[in-house]
């Protein structure tokens, strides 16, 4: 060990071995590193406090209990311009939580079949399907989003909507559709709903016993179809339906009943998918490649159909692969979604613009907008992780 | 048949026949990719008829119908698409408020752009030996010019706008953030632990925000962070950001190829005895480096099309310049057409820079040989 000691063999202490060695090397350079970065931290604060005290700003996030007095036109739960910073925040976060959740089911459904298109055999819908991918990924999402919006805000004014017959109204205030009013009653509707779902969960679960035993094939689509959406269906109509639809009216200068969609949502989240969803079906195509052609030559031996070896051999293979690239288009979409912010939707990153620009507490409303997004990052690929072991390949 | 008959038969080939005419040509080949099944000649059918749709329309607007000279949007008088303010505004679109005297210098550093990227990108350049050292003195040329200095008009920072903004910030931060990426990726799997932490809390927390935050770090988060004197110019900012955002991505896409590397190489280093970084330099990162090409290049990609983000920040890039265009009175109304516009330059870099990943990756693939 002659060479890692800071001795030299007649027992004396030399400097230039605290550089030559490796270890004590390390520990040198690591502290070197810690001491630079707490002098540059000390010199930030200190600009902070100075420049934050010249500012006569109070630092804190006291500001969220004070009165906003700004109006929010899409919201999912109650807000008036006199609530305050803080519900402002979560209204966004909200509107973040429902414009990304949106994408993410678009794009997921959109990008699996535009993937699954891409490799059909069928060579005029593989080539669209190839330029829809092209024309969307190698353009910036934020130009997207500007485009679609510009064309809905193009639409009719409210005075010649488009009515596609009479339940949906398009103008330039975005769409208006129907919306379900529950009458007394709709409880044992829904308990239909919960019974046919479940019957069709222990029907499903016999199913597979029985042909893991004999061999023999249910089918189970189409029982389970009649208890889920069959079942609550005839309930419905026994009660004398209870569920009502309160439809769009026109009124003097706008519509009323129904509920709203406005075109910045249909904008932000069209375009969030199919941008997203591009991405997402090069992922699907990577991973149904990866899978070996033997393994669907081999179902075909068995005499599974195209459309089963496609369902039950390769996708469940192809997931493996799929699975973490497809987080990060999740994630993607979801840090995407703050783009928002051009075209007026309200979402966390818009709203806490607004704050700052009223109340001027920069360094606390980006405190909040990096943390909320680094913890909903962390959510979701902590459930994506989760998802991917349970699904991963078990090895010995 | 008697013995004679079936001898003589066997004794004279047949001609050899063409195959059938359904299975050759473009018969054969429309009958096993358009028409296998009745299920595939329908889906042909209805794309075709959706193509037919989409590009007859699309033509109809953009050509047949269109008007393309005039003033201002009153001169579009007929149903299609408007192109006249092309002519009118292409120089802003390109230039942004750069004096117009001077958009030769922007010319001329954007053809000076190609020798300098030729050495690094293609194989058997003539003379590559001294392009590679003039692509090194690239940065400073185009600096020069774009900003001025040596006997050049010195244009500042707030009139850069248009494409040319979007290819400097995508350039400069392109430049910048591979080598970063280089030393985070490094530092990631570094076996001490207070460069190792550094770099993970870096990476992720910079993967984790939208780049949206992080201008706006740059733009209000920044002035409070230093003293009052220092003023640091908006366009470094938005690359300074650019380029910390890309390198956290890029540092992951390196990590990648690092990991990739069988640890017999890492060892092998070692016992030739070279240090950390000499075995890093000659043996780790060509290898590396080689396997995250593709990963490389779509960051790229994805950081080019991120510069339309600084619009946010109050920059007027292409996209701005756009919208802009799009609410003045004169203009008013033609939003389809400018985006289209827009659309298309980005498509024309972007969709190169991936044509140009996917031969690399073709013609790095050694498994296929």
């Amino acid at each position: 060990m002659a060479t890692t000691s800071l001795t030299t063999e007649t027992g004396g202490f030399e400097v230039r071995r605290l550089w030559t060695d490796e270890r004590s090397r390390a520990i040198i350079f690591q502290l070197l590193v810690v001491l630079g970065l707490a002098l540059f931290i000390a010199f930030i604060v200190s600009n902070t406090i100075a420049n934050l005290q010249r500012a006569g700003l109070a630092s804190g996030f006291g500001f969220l209990t004070e009165p906003a007095f700004f109006d929010i036109n899409q919201r999912l739960i109650q807000y008036t311009s006199e609530s305050t910073f803080g519900r402002a925040l979560i209204v966004g976060l909200l509107n973040t939580i429902l414009v990304s959740s949106l994408g993410i089911v678009a794009a997921t459904l959109l990008g699996f079949s535009a993937g699954v298109m891409r490799l059909s055999q069928n060579w005029i819908l593989s080539r669209l399907v190839t330029a829809y991918v092209e024309m969307t990924r190698n353009v910036p999402v934020l130009l997207q989003i500007i485009f679609w919006w510009s064309i809905l805000t193009e639409l009719p004014k409210v005075r010649d909507s488009l009515s596609l017959g009479g339940a949906f109204i398009l103008n330039n205030r975005g769409v208006r559709m129907p919306s379900p009013v529950l009458e007394p009653g709709f409880g044992w509707v829904f308990g239909a709903f919960i019974v046919g779902a479940i019957a069709t969960f222990l029907v499903a679960k016999w199913a597979k016993r029985r042909q893991d035993e004999t061999g023999q094939t249910f089918p189970m689509l189409w029982v389970g179809l009649v208890l889920i959406i069959g079942l609550p269906v005839v309930v419905h109509f026994i009660l004398g339906q209870p569920l009502a639809w309160d439809m769009p009216e026109r009124m003097r200068f706008n519509y009323r009943g129904g509920f709203n969609i406005t075109p910045e949502l249909i904008a932000l989240w069209f375009a969030l998918s199919t941008y997203t969803g591009a991405f997402i079906s090069e992922n699907v195509r990577a991973g149904i490649m990866a899978v070996s052609k033997g393994q669907s030559e081999a179902a075909f031996a068995l005499g599974l159909r195209p459309n089963q070896t496609m369902r039950m051999i390769i996708i469940p293979q192809a997931m493996r692969v799929i699975i973490p690239p497809l987080t990060s288009q999740f994630l993607n979409l979801t840090k995407n979604s703050s783009l928002a912010i051009a075209i007026g939707y309200q979402d966390l990153v818009s709203i806490g613009g607004t704050i700052l620009n009223q109340s001027g507490q920069a360094l606390e409303v980006v405190a909040i907008w990096m943390g909320v997004y680094l913890s909903l990052s962390l959510l979701m690929s902590g459930y994506m992780n989760w998802y991917n072991k349970r699904i991963a390949l078990v090895e010995r | 048949m008697t013995d004679q008959a079936f001898h003589r038969q066997q004794a004279e080939l047949l001609p050899q026949q063409p195959a059938p005419a359904t299975t050759v040509g473009i018969v054969g080949w429309a009958r096993t990719n358009l028409f296998s099944s009745w299920s595939n000649s329908v889906v042909t059918l209805i794309a075709i008829y959706i193509l037919w749709l989409v590009i007859s329309s699309f033509v109809q607007w953009a050509f047949i119908d269109a008007d393309v000279s005039g003033t201002d949007r009153f001169a579009c008088t007929s149903d299609g698409a408007c192109w006249a303010w092309i002519d009118q505004r292409i120089q802003q679109f390109l230039y942004g408020f750069y004096p117009a005297g001077e958009t030769w210098r922007i010319n001329i550093a954007f053809v000076l752009l190609f020798p300098a990227l030729a050495p690094w990108m293609f194989e058997n350049v003539p003379g590559a030996r001294y392009l590679r050292w003039f692509s090194i003195a690239y940065p400073v040329i185009a600096t020069i010019l774009l900003a001025g200095g040596l006997g050049l008009t010195v244009v500042t920072t707030d009139k850069f706008g248009g494409f040319m903004l979007n290819l400097t910030v995508g350039l400069a931060g392109i430049v910048l953030s591979l080598p970063f990426g280089i030393i985070l990726a490094l530092g990631r799997q570094s076996r001490l632990p207070v460069i190792r932490i550094l770099s993970i809390v870096f990476i992720e927390s910079v993967r984790g925000v939208p780049l949206i935050t992080l201008l706006f770090v740059s733009n209000i988060i920044l002035p409070i962070f230093l003293p009052p004197d220092v003023a640091l110019d908006s366009v470094v900012r938005v690359i300074v950001m650019v380029t910390a955002f890309a390198s956290a991505y890029m540092a992951e896409v390196i990590r990648g190829g690092l990991q990739a590397i069988p640890n017999g190489q890492y060892e092998a280093a070692q016992a030739m005895g070279l240090s950390y970084w000499k075995s890093m330099r000659l043996i780790i990162l060509p290898q590396a480096l080689k396997i995250s090409i593709p990963g490389v290049v779509n960051t790229f990609i994805g950081l080019f099309k991120d510069t339309t983000l600084v619009i946010i920040i109050g920059l007027f890039d292409i996209l701005g310049i756009a919208n802009a265009m799009v609410s003045n009175p004169d203009w008013l109304g033609l939003s389809s057409e400018t985006y289209v516009v827009v659309a298309l330059f980005f498509f024309i870099v972007c969709f190169s820079m991936s044509r140009y990943s996917v031969h690399l990756e073709r013609k790095l693939d050694t498994t296929k040989r």
